[in-house]
């Protein structure tokens, strides 16, 4: 945590109300995504109770289970979600542009938009990656399996996968988006309680962020976000209707297994619509911060991603496997490394509080040129002498630790910069030397604005690198070190039983 | 493990290196194992095994590439061999923009390309270089400071060679991954373990398992602690016997605390100099205050150091001394606080985090405690290789210098570190090694007031 | 009765000692430092209803249907002399299959007290650790560990002897495993009440003058495999929290260390009336309580059900507790929301001590006073940039209640 988010922590206890953090929105909000709210049967791994699913506030449909351990039931949940995440997904696939040729990849088909899910909290994430894996290997014909079932595994390991990378914007969770934004009063482990996070953000009038937090910790006014339930909603409510559920269905009543039915899923739907509707509140809360420059490039990558699963799925791949192999893990590592430092860069060019936190902890530096040296010559790697323009900031922010990355001014991103050298200036300052890398143009006069004036106040921070991945061997080449070639072609899970 | 006398230690040494040079002999066979891996405990000639197995091999026939994970490890690597075997062809793959020391080298051939060192002997290269490296490919490697490569590292690397000697000090530092996911945990090939833990989860019928017995860096005094605390499974002794290291101050002393705990240090090898119990922020400028003052003063004392290498006694540089901290900024602070203790040579003490400090050895260490000031231990903090390789650079002696309290954080520390299924445990455990630390640093302390 | 136990009763109050089980012992080491729930754990009081009391009941409970599918899943493992559980072992422990007998220790007879069941269960583990017992999974075996001189009974699930000797502590789970894996901190939960366990058939071998070693070092749980109900056996290695187990135990013998600066007359007595009706006031049951003092950590509010009487004193004291260690750490050395901020603010001159911190400190505050007045940048040409962005969020939809 940086000594700003801390003292913002401090600030918001005080105050009693959420104080802001990050300026501007790192992830991007489509106009219509699809907000899922799930409730599972404690006790069990991926034994759905009910899910309440929409795009749009007053648009919601509700599936319920009356008995989640029925597998017949189960699958019949299954393909009513399937119904309506894959609509939802379907409105994006058709649609597609080219996508022109780059330096790194060819020209390919990309869609013009791409679906997005919304979950309120890092759990309800969890457990729609444990229904991916519970239902992607089914296969249609056997053992009651459907083809649309699969595909909803499919895809909900794709978006759950996505959701691994933190520039990812396919799969949002609620929680984490909002605490990029605010810092309460209380701890991080209960920001991950939706209800005590918005708390902070917004409390109702007459109250102040703890006392509101404390209000949302009662279950009966605020029902738990999910999956887990509530356990006293579980003896009280649930644990009753269930009950007259089998008795019913045991003797064949079928108008009293519907009225159970019934009265189970308006028990439940009770549980559900509070979190619904703080799903949109938060919404709303994100939808007014202003979406970040970095947004676009990496919504792209999102929809390229999409592309190809989407055509992935039309050729009707197979599913992904149990576990990535040992290379596949290896280049897993290594995009998600990549993508996070390529985030964490973007964003601090974007965001004008994210540089700042970089500020306090030497990853960044601001402060006032106080020379300039247009005609400075260094060489090329022809040996020529070519002109480097070279400046000095003075700098009272703690130093920079590693000075070999290439940097930049937030201002003028193209326009990159390396350190020569930092000396001291007194107890409390630094002066750093800084030498042009690009943007100085080709012609033999120096574009203005290129180098800042004497007296300018600037800011630096690490450009993001694109540099390129190693190349890593083919599955069928995994060398002995790390077991050899896999003997299977990819894990497939045996039948459960029941 | 006590301290032996010097011919039986240099007997188990030369022994095991023997035994290790016949198991590479042995390999060469075709359908034998796929290679050795050699535990070496610090300062247990890791870098002289390297470079006889490198000309062993090379003498059997064998053109070999060597991985070492930094280009300091690489160019030490270089020069050494090329020094002590003129007659080979020694070639170091650098990347465009390498500026070490062995550009322009007579001795040693620096190219880019493997193919510009097709006829070399030995090839040697970083391990970040190799991956980038297509079509090449050598019957057999060697891979230095295989416990601080990652598993996806070697990865990279591997289908370049059949057969490998993989050296390095299962005790210090893991590699480690920022990113946050369980999804690979409890695998065999789990990218972000160690390429060692990786190969033997494979290959344990297939790979040899040896280990270096003696410590030529550490004394008995540290040997008896480091080894049972950071090595419980693969000890290791002392190459010098008990007076064989002495340091001796050529200047008197006026008694402050400071010097209490040098002559604590200097009788015993070890010390703890302790600050009243506080919570401070990590850049806690008493204790890296007292942290340069105390290597300062080793300076300014005249310190002579008399060991087996100079009988007659040599005066510590300042190059000789080197403070450990946990942090960067920590290492600021104490750089800054060295300048201002006004002692000739004071700045040119060497002050690094224990990441990098890893592999290099000092006559004299003088260590900032993880935990000092601290009101919570955190795993990071906690980790044993982190505090091993602090407390096990020194040829001489280590003061350790901390707030009081820590035994009490220890104490108070909740256990409740998550369980990964089919993951090995990893001994030893960073609290315990804490706490042996602490109980055995007690008799030595010499507490400060105010 | 000494006076450590004396003075551990008048703290406890008139209400019978609450027991201990692996569960609670396991969790002594959620918190070692706080002297506060060693205290009530110590003297057998019941933290759930003394914080009821105090006014801040704590929320967490067990679902019914988790309880019923984790009874469930023990049962069928145990039908018909625990054939699956058997068969389950026999390929996870390899046990031969001549050798195979199934005890149960539940009741002995007709008398199930505690006492007795224990006796019987040492003298049935150590015929068989003197190989004069054909039995080899023994199903609740009842052992005792002596905790601050009062015996704490503890019951695992099975103890199972390999044919090699050793006896494995064996833990049926409901939580999954899948592909695998399992949750870490349930398996790490279950982990450490199996050391429990551990701990005490070693202590009982070794009180009998059995080579306690005789006790693996490795449990096995039995929890369903995948999304099924069959299950499947995992062997985890203990030695880590065997080791902290022990540690704690020994911490716990140390009552007196926590007893000794205590106030006379302090008790969290909560004066129940004849239909069992505290009485206590609130104010006066919270004051005694603040008379001890503790470590309040955010983690506690899953684990202690004192939890949100500690984080409510902690909040009004201003402490950085409240907010987790991470935000602490940072913060070094200064330990109120007061300070700190007063600091910052430069409203506050800093001791000696503080300069360096207070210096961070103010830093971090003069670039939060350039970000009040600098846009951000919009991210498509036409959007406004935010400038100031609004403080106040747009109002909520009524959606509190449901």
């Amino acid at each position: 945590m940086s000594t700003l988010a801390a003292l913002a922590r401090l600030r918001a206890a005080r105050q009693g109300r959420a104080e802001p953090l990050c300026r501007v929105r790192h992830h991007h909000l489509t106009d219509e995504p699809l907000v899922l709210v799930v409730l599972n049967l404690s006790g069990e791994a991926t034994a759905p109770l009910a899910c309440m699913a929409g795009t749009r506030r007053d648009e919601a449909v509700t599936l319920t289970v009356p008995q989640p351990r029925n597998r017949d039931l189960r699958q019949e949940f299954y393909r009513e979600l399937a119904a309506v995440v894959l609509a939802h997904i379907a409105r994006c696939e058709d649609d597609r542009q080219e996508l022109p040729a780059t330096r790194t990849r060819p020209a390919q088909p990309i869609c013009t938009d791409a679906p997005q899910l919304v979950v309120a909290n890092r759990p309800t994430a969890d457990y729609l990656r444990l229904m991916g894996r519970a239902t992607r290997f089914q296969r249609p014909g056997e053992d009651g399996g459907d083809q649309a079932v699969a595909h909803l595994g499919q895809w909900l390991t794709f978006f759950t996968e996505r959701a691994e990378y933190p520039g990812s914007s396919l799969l949002l969770t609620l929680t984490e988006q909002l605490t990029a934004h605010w810092a309460t009063g209380q701890s991080r482990l209960e920001d991950a309680n939706l209800a005590k996070l918005l708390a902070w953000i917004d409390p109702p009038d007459g109250l102040d962020g703890a006392r509101a937090a404390l209000a949302a910790e009662n279950p009966v006014d605020f029902p738990p976000a999910g999956p887990a339930t509530d356990p006293t909603f579980d003896e009280v409510e649930l644990q009753p209707a269930m009950q007259a559920y089998d008795e019913a269905v045991a003797a064949g009543d079928e108008e009293a297994a519907r009225q159970a039915a019934a009265r189970l899923r308006q028990a439940v739907a009770g549980q559900l619509a509070p979190t619904w509707q703080r799903i949109w509140d938060g919404l709303e809360l994100l939808r007014a911060i202003p979406e970040a420059a970095g947004c676009l490039r990496r919504w792209e990558d999102d929809r390229l991603r999409f592309t190809a699963m989407s055509q992935h799925i039309r050729d009707g791949g197979p599913p992904q496997p149990i576990h990535d192999r040992a290379v596949d893990a290896a280049i897993r590592l290594a995009s998600l490394e990549r993508a996070q430092q390529l985030f964490d860069d973007q964003r601090a060019l974007d965001d004008p509080f994210v540089l700042a936190e970089r500020r306090t902890t030497g990853e960044a530096f601001g402060g006032v040129v106080v020379d300039r040296d247009l005609e400075h010559l260094g060489q090329s790697p022809t040996g020529r002498p070519v002109r480097r323009p070279r400046f000095t900031v003075r700098t009272e922010d703690p130093p920079p630790y590693d000075t070999t990355r290439t940097l930049a001014s937030p201002r003028h991103p193209g326009k990159t910069v390396r350190i020569c050298q930092v000396t001291p200036d007194g107890p409390q300052a630094h002066l750093i030397l800084l030498e042009l890398v690009s943007g100085m143009g080709n012609r033999k006069e120096l574009p203005p604005d290129v180098v800042p004036d004497i007296g300018e106040t600037v800011c630096y921070t690490p450009v993001p690198s694109w540099r390129g991945s190693p190349k890593y061997p083919a599955a069928e080449e995994t060398p002995w070190t790390h077991g050899g070639p896999p003997s299977q072609p990819g894990d497939v899970p045996q039948p459960e039983e029941p | 493990m006590t301290a032996t006398d010097l011919p039986d230690a240099s007997a188990a040494s030369e022994a095991a290196v023997r035994a290790i040079l016949d198991d590479l002999a042995a390999l060469t066979a075709p359908g034998a194992g796929r290679g050795v891996v050699v535990d070496s405990p610090p300062g247990a000639g890791k870098s002289t095994l390297v470079r006889r197995a490198a000309r062993a091999l090379v003498a059997a026939g064998e053109q070999i590439m060597i991985v070492a994970q930094t280009n300091n490890q690489v160019d030490d690597l270089a020069s050494r061999l090329a020094a002590e075997a003129p007659a080979l062809r020694i070639g170091r793959l650098s990347s465009t923009d390498y500026r070490g020391p062995l550009l322009g080298s007579t001795v040693v051939r620096v190219a880019t390309k493997p193919a510009e060192l097709d006829d070399c002997h030995i090839t040697l290269g970083t391990a970040a270089k190799w991956a980038t490296v297509e079509g090449h490919h050598r019957r057999w490697a060697i891979v230095d400071e295989a416990y601080q490569m990652r598993s996806d590292a070697l990865l990279l690397v591997a289908p370049q060679f059949d057969r490998a000697l993989f050296v390095g000090d299962p005790g210090q530092l893991d590699p480690f991954a920022v990113v946050e996911t369980d999804r690979w945990a409890g695998l065999a090939y789990d990218p972000r373990l160690n390429a060692v833990d990786v190969l033997l989860n494979h290959n344990a019928d297939t790979v040899v398992q040896r280990r270096l017995p003696v410590s030529w860096r550490l004394p008995p005094s540290a040997a008896a602690l480091v080894s049972p605390a950071f090595y419980p499974y693969t000890g290791f002794a002392a190459g010098t016997a008990e007076e064989e290291r002495r340091l001796e101050f050529t200047v008197a002393g006026i008694g402050s605390a400071l010097d209490e705990t040098l002559e604590t240090a200097r009788r015993h090898g070890w010390a703890l100099h302790e600050l009243p119990a506080r919570h401070t922020q990590r850049t806690d400028p008493q204790v890296c205050g007292a942290a340069a003052a105390l290597a300062a003063r080793f300076l300014a004392r005249g310190t002579v150091e008399r060991c087996e290498h100079h009988p007659d006694g040599r005066a510590l540089t300042p190059a000789d001394i080197a403070v450990g901290v946990v942090h960067r900024d920590q290492a600021d602070q104490v750089r800054r606080a060295l300048a201002g203790t006004g002692v000739a040579g004071a700045e040119e003490i060497v002050v690094d985090t224990a990441n990098r400090l890893q592999g290099r050895e000092f006559e004299v260490v003088v260590v900032v405690h993880p935990l000092s000031g601290r009101r919570d231990a955190t795993a990071f903090h906690l980790e044993a290789g982190r505090l091993c390789v602090l407390t096990s650079r020194h040829r001489h002696a280590c003061v350790v210098v901390a707030r009081a309290g820590i035994p009490d954080l220890l104490d108070a520390h909740p256990v409740d570190d998550p369980v990964h299924l089919n993951v090995p445990v990893k001994f030893p455990d960073g609290w315990e090694a804490h706490h042996t630390l602490l109980a055995h640093l007690e008799p030595y302390k010499t507490a400060v007031t105010g | 009765m000494d006076s450590a136990a004396a003075r551990l009763a008048a703290l406890r109050g008139a209400a019978p000692p609450v027991n201990h089980d692996a569960r609670t012992l396991a969790g002594l080491s959620a918190n070692p430092g706080c002297a506060r729930r060693a205290l009530l754990d110590a003297c057998g009081a019941d933290k759930g209803k003394i914080a009821r009391r105090a006014g801040h009941p704590w929320q967490f409970g067990m679902s019914p249907f988790a309880l019923a599918r984790g009874r469930d899943f023990e049962r069928r493992l145990k039908d018909n002399g625990a054939a699956l559980l058997l068969a389950l072992l026999r390929q996870e422990l390899e046990l031969p299959l001549e050798e195979v007998a199934y005890v149960p220790l539940e009741t002995v007879g007709d008398n199930t007290g505690r006492e007795l069941r224990h006796r019987n269960t040492c003298r049935r583990l150590l015929a068989a650790a003197a190989g004069r017992e054909p039995g080899t999974l023994f199903d609740h075996p009842l052992l005792r560990l002596q905790i601050g001189g009062v015996p704490v009974y503890l019951e695992p699930d099975l103890v199972a002897l390999k044919a090699a000797g050793r006896f494995h502590v064996v833990e049926i789970k409901s939580f999954p495993v899948i592909d695998g894996r399992a949750d870490p901190e349930h398996a790490a939960a279950a982990v450490k009440q199996a050391a429990v366990y551990v701990v005490a058939l070693q202590e009982m071998f070794a009180e009998h003058g059995v080579d306690p070693d005789v006790v693996a070092t490795s449990v096995v749980l039995v929890t369903p495999k995948n999304f099924g109900n069959t299950p499947t056996a995992t062997q985890v290695d203990a030695r880590k929290q065997i080791a902290t187990i022990r540690r704690q135990l020994r911490r716990m013998r140390r009552v007196e260390e926590l007893l000794e600066p205590l106030p006379p007359g302090l008790t969290f007595d909560l004066a129940p009336d004849e239909c069992g009706r505290p009485t206590r006031p609130p104010e006066e049951l919270t004051a005694h309580l603040r008379q001890v003092p503790s470590r309040y950590r955010p983690g506690c509010i899953a684990r202690c059900e004192l939890a949100g009487l500690c984080r409510s004193e902690a909040r009004e004291r201003g402490s950085l507790d409240v907010f987790g260690p991470d935000v602490a750490d940072v913060l070094g050395g200064i330990d109120t929301v007061e300070a700190a901020l007063a600091l910052a603010e430069g409203t506050r001159a800093p001791t000696e001590e503080q300069a360096d911190i207070a210096r961070a400190l103010r830093h971090a505050e003069r670039l939060r006073a350039e970000l009040a007045g600098e846009p951000a940048r919009p991210s498509r040409p036409g959007t406004e940039p935010a400038g100031e962005r609004a403080e106040r969020p747009p109002a909520r939809s009524a959606g509190g209640a449901a």
